[in-house]
């Protein structure tokens, strides 16, 4: 019974507070647009140099998961994914806001986070090895495959106008293509500038394409508040835990996907909630629901990317491979104190590596009442404070929040530009995010692609490579059936009117 | 004769103000600009300094991230900071030969004012511990018979490991297929999942993969401490020495005693014991070319990028 002495070695107080302060750390920073959970730990990193490393591993655990929760809150309250992450978050969570349902989509989202959050760290303590297996399975071509099948989501949050979906897309492909090409290294549509060199920055798009045109038309139309429905007055926790209840396999299931795809190195946690977004939406009886304020696309979404925390760690533990970039925050944290991580870290530091499991589930659990706390407290900043005084406050951080990023104006001027460019698009129709689908899945689908074709070239046979393998063969049956469904499901409700009438 | 003895006594004049004014250098915070996100070779080995330099002076060395286009965007504004001493900037080569070679970046070799390079990770090529190859012997035989048949991954294009693949191949006499990947993990998990024949890596990410990879030589001069048992590139015939230096620039208008004491400071700490003991375990290799070394280092290596680029072909 080693391991319960590993979880009493994470159940000090210590730890538990380092655990609790970092859960409402990671939650603020996390909460704030463009500061992500790579930023939330590179900051709070030289503060855990004193402590012992496995304590020092639970409290940026615990920061890491914070700040990936933190990013519901502007995505759900004002429309600006805090984290790459949260992008599908405001795909449901800002229409429930527009509601007037903000403070319970806060609280369904803290509820799901926890349920997400348990799942990830439950596998990573149970069944780290055979997973890590599993996404070592994950080649070139599967990463090829799963950003296609991100992009088929672009179909379903544009229905009703897909052809404008499309070409959202096909924009957000060709912004992805800007500057240094990681695969051949040529510099692509910079127009000679040096500040293109390194691409559209993800977060200033985020920030420019999702916030800044709401600040405008919350300005252009003095009529117009955030909100269009009553605003509530108390925490709804009876009603969030009986929708948590009831969409109990939706949370398991998006659960399991966000920590297979956390586990995958590169992959990460915005394509984890797309993925879990597509399937709720795709297995749903009423997909038409979807988009508009459905509490079960925020659980998948938010639950799928807590669960990318404890599947990231998985090849982060077992194989020495950081699965997200926070992931390589805290390796190289816990280097710095001279503990070798990899594969040697299970055999020569169990303890370590235990305690730090027990460590983050303790975190995951703190997130119940520090993010329902929080939550309320973010809701009613955002519904308390006057519309003269809520869009200038926000404006200000969009631009710290992109400035952060790099510490560089370059990324500001293009939150800036991109924000009116979006503003522009919305007039005409286009949403924001089959653009940023676009800009997200592109270089993983073009590096796949490319990859591909160099293996399968190098062994003679490319079509082989694409379509022979029994990971991609699963994949593009699912990419298949998330095309073909809506015209099957219109297909079969046109026959229930026949029936009927 | 007179006027250089002249010469010769105002230099030790203005060398000994020089060191009476850096006597209390530095007397306040250090900003150490990291032109990469945290958590990479750059971040750990500049944190690996914190403590090191904070007991030397007495100060705090704050790391700060100025990430983009590979570096290039924090080299591309290392010369927009005040010349105090106050802010350092990490550099690594070959990105800051590499980078303005191939174009477009914002910035020149030359307006980088290197101080010092306190280590470099060689380039060490790898195969899974079930490969086939056992040694490079192995592998060169079978590479030679089958052009372009076997494939290796590294970390993006016209970066250390593709350039290590260019040299090996060239040396080597061989035709192997370079598979460029978004950044180390993404290399070692496709290495560690068998979708590729081996890759290029170096020996502090070999160091966290352990016994799940077998490096078949190292670019090091001699054996290192961790991989006592892995042969060098030369030991095998095969002349391929070196790897990826990192060390720290400070902006032009930085004067000239003030980078001496910097690189003085660096050397101090790169020549501590406990901290070589520390960075070798990480797969580290501790190296100390000082300032006034720095441009004979800096053209050899010039050379030799611009030679290799060249015949691959992607210089203009």
């Amino acid at each position: 019974m080693e391991i319960l002495a590993y979880l009493a070695a994470a159940l000090t107080f210590e730890n538990l507070l380092y655990a609790l302060v970092g859960v409402v750390l990671g939650t603020a920073i996390g909460a704030l647009p463009g500061l992500t959970a790579t930023m939330a730990l590179a900051v709070l990193v030289p503060f855990t140099f004193t402590m012992a490393p496995a304590s020092a591993m639970i409290a940026l655990g615990a920061i890491y998961t914070g700040a990936l929760y933190g990013g519901a809150y502007s995505a759900i309250l004002i429309n600006t994914p805090g984290t790459p992450s949260a992008i599908a978050t405001t795909f449901d969570g800002f229409p429930l806001t527009r509601k007037g349902e903000g403070s319970f989509a806060v609280s369904l989202a803290c509820v799901s986070s926890v349920a997400g959050g348990l799942i990830g760290g439950l596998l990573l303590l149970m069944l780290a090895p055979p997973l890590a297996t599993l996404a070592l399975a994950f080649g070139p071509v599967e990463y090829f495959w799963i950003a296609l099948l991100g992009l088929t989501l672009i179909s379903a949050i544009s229905e009703g106008n897909v052809l404008k979906g499309l070409i959202g897309g096909c924009i957000g492909l060709l912004l992805s293509m800007v500057g240094a090409a990681v695969m051949g290294g040529d510099l692509r549509f910079t127009f000679g500038t040096p500040h293109l060199v390194g691409g559209v920055e993800m977060i200033s798009a985020l920030i420019g394409l999702y916030c800044i045109p709401i600040l405008i038309d919350l300005v252009a139309e003095p009529e117009r508040g955030l909100f269009t429905g009553k605003r509530t007055t108390h925490v709804p926790l009876r009603r969030t835990l009986k929708a948590s209840w009831d969409g109990k396999v939706n949370l398991l299931r998006s659960g399991a996907i966000g920590t297979l795809v956390g586990a995958l190195p590169g992959a990460g946690g915005s394509i984890a909630s797309l993925v879990a977004y597509s399937e709720v939406r795709r297995s749903s009886r009423q997909p038409e629901k979807f988009g508009k304020g459905a509490p079960e696309g925020l659980q998948a979404t938010e639950s799928a990317n807590s669960a990318t925390v404890g599947g990231g760690f998985i090849p982060t533990l077992v194989l020495g491979i950081p699965g997200t970039p926070p992931d390589a925050v805290i390796l190289a944290a816990v280097m710095v104190q001279g503990v070798r991580t990899g594969p040697e870290l299970f055999s020569s530091h169990a303890d370590i590596a235990y305690t730090f499991i027990f460590g983050l589930l303790i975190a995951t659990i703190f997130m119940f009442p520090v993010g329902l706390v929080l939550g309320r407290w973010a809701y009613n900043i955002v519904a308390d404070l006057p519309k003269a005084l809520l869009v200038p406050t926000v404006a200000f951080m969009c631009v710290i929040g992109s400035f952060a990023i790099h510490n560089n104006i370059n990324d500001v001027r293009m939150m800036v530009v991109l924000g009116v460019f979006g503003w522009l698009m919305s007039r005409l129709g286009f949403g924001p995010s089959p653009i940023v689908l676009g800009l997200i899945l592109g270089p993983i689908a073009e590096q796949g692609l490319v990859q591909g074709f160099l293996i399968g070239g190098a062994s003679g046979n490319v079509l082989g490579m694409f379509f022979g393998r029994p990971i991609s063969l699963v994949i593009i049956l699912l990419i298949l059936l998330a095309l073909a469904y809506p015209l099957l499901f219109r297909r079969s409700r046109r026959g229930n009117y026949d029936a009927s009438e | 004769m007179r006027k250089l003895g002249a010469i010769a006594i105002g230099g030790i004049l203005t060398a000994a103000f020089a060191s009476a004014a850096l006597a209390d250098f530095p007397s306040r915070t250090v900003t150490y600009v990291i032109p990469f996100n945290p958590g990479g070779a750059s971040d750990e080995t500049a944190r690996m300094k914190e403590s090191f330099f904070t007991e030397l002076t007495g100060q705090q060395l704050v790391i700060s991230y100025r990430p983009g286009a590979g570096g290039a965007v924090g080299w591309a504004n290392l010369n927009d900071y005040a010349g105090d001493g106050y802010t350092i900037m990490g550099v690594n080569l070959p990105h800051i030969i590499t980078q303005p070679l191939l174009g477009g970046v914002g910035y020149e070799t030359d307006d980088i004012v290197n101080i010092h390079i306190f280590h470099y990770t060689p380039h060490a090529l790898v195969v899974r511990s079930g490969s086939e190859f056992e040694t490079l012997e192995d592998l060169i035989e079978v590479a030679s018979s089958n052009p372009g048949a076997l494939t290796f991954a590294g970390s993006g294009s016209h970066s250390a490991n593709h350039l290590a693949q260019q040299a090996f191949d060239q040396l080597a006499g061989v035709t192997t297929t370079y598979v460029p990947m978004s950044g180390a993990a993404p290399a070692q998990a496709a290495l560690l999942g068998g979708h590729i024949t081996g890759a290029w890596l170096d020996t502090a990410s070999v160091a966290r993969l352990g016994d799940q990879v077998r490096m078949l030589a190292g670019a090091m001069e001699e054996r290192i401490s961790l991989f006592p048992d892995v042969p060098t590139f030369t030991e095998l015939g095969i002349d391929l020495v070196g790897g990826t230096h990192r060390g720290v620039a400070v902006p032009q208008s930085t004067p000239p005693e003030l980078r001496t004491a910097w690189s003085e400071l660096i050397a101090a700490i790169a020549t501590d014991p406990e901290f070589i003991e520390k960075m070798e375990a990480g797969g580290y290799v501790v190296t100390n070319i000082r300032y006034e070394d720095m441009d004979a280092f800096m053209s050899d290596r010039i050379q030799d990028y611009t030679n290799l680029l060249e015949q691959m072909g992607v210089l203009n």
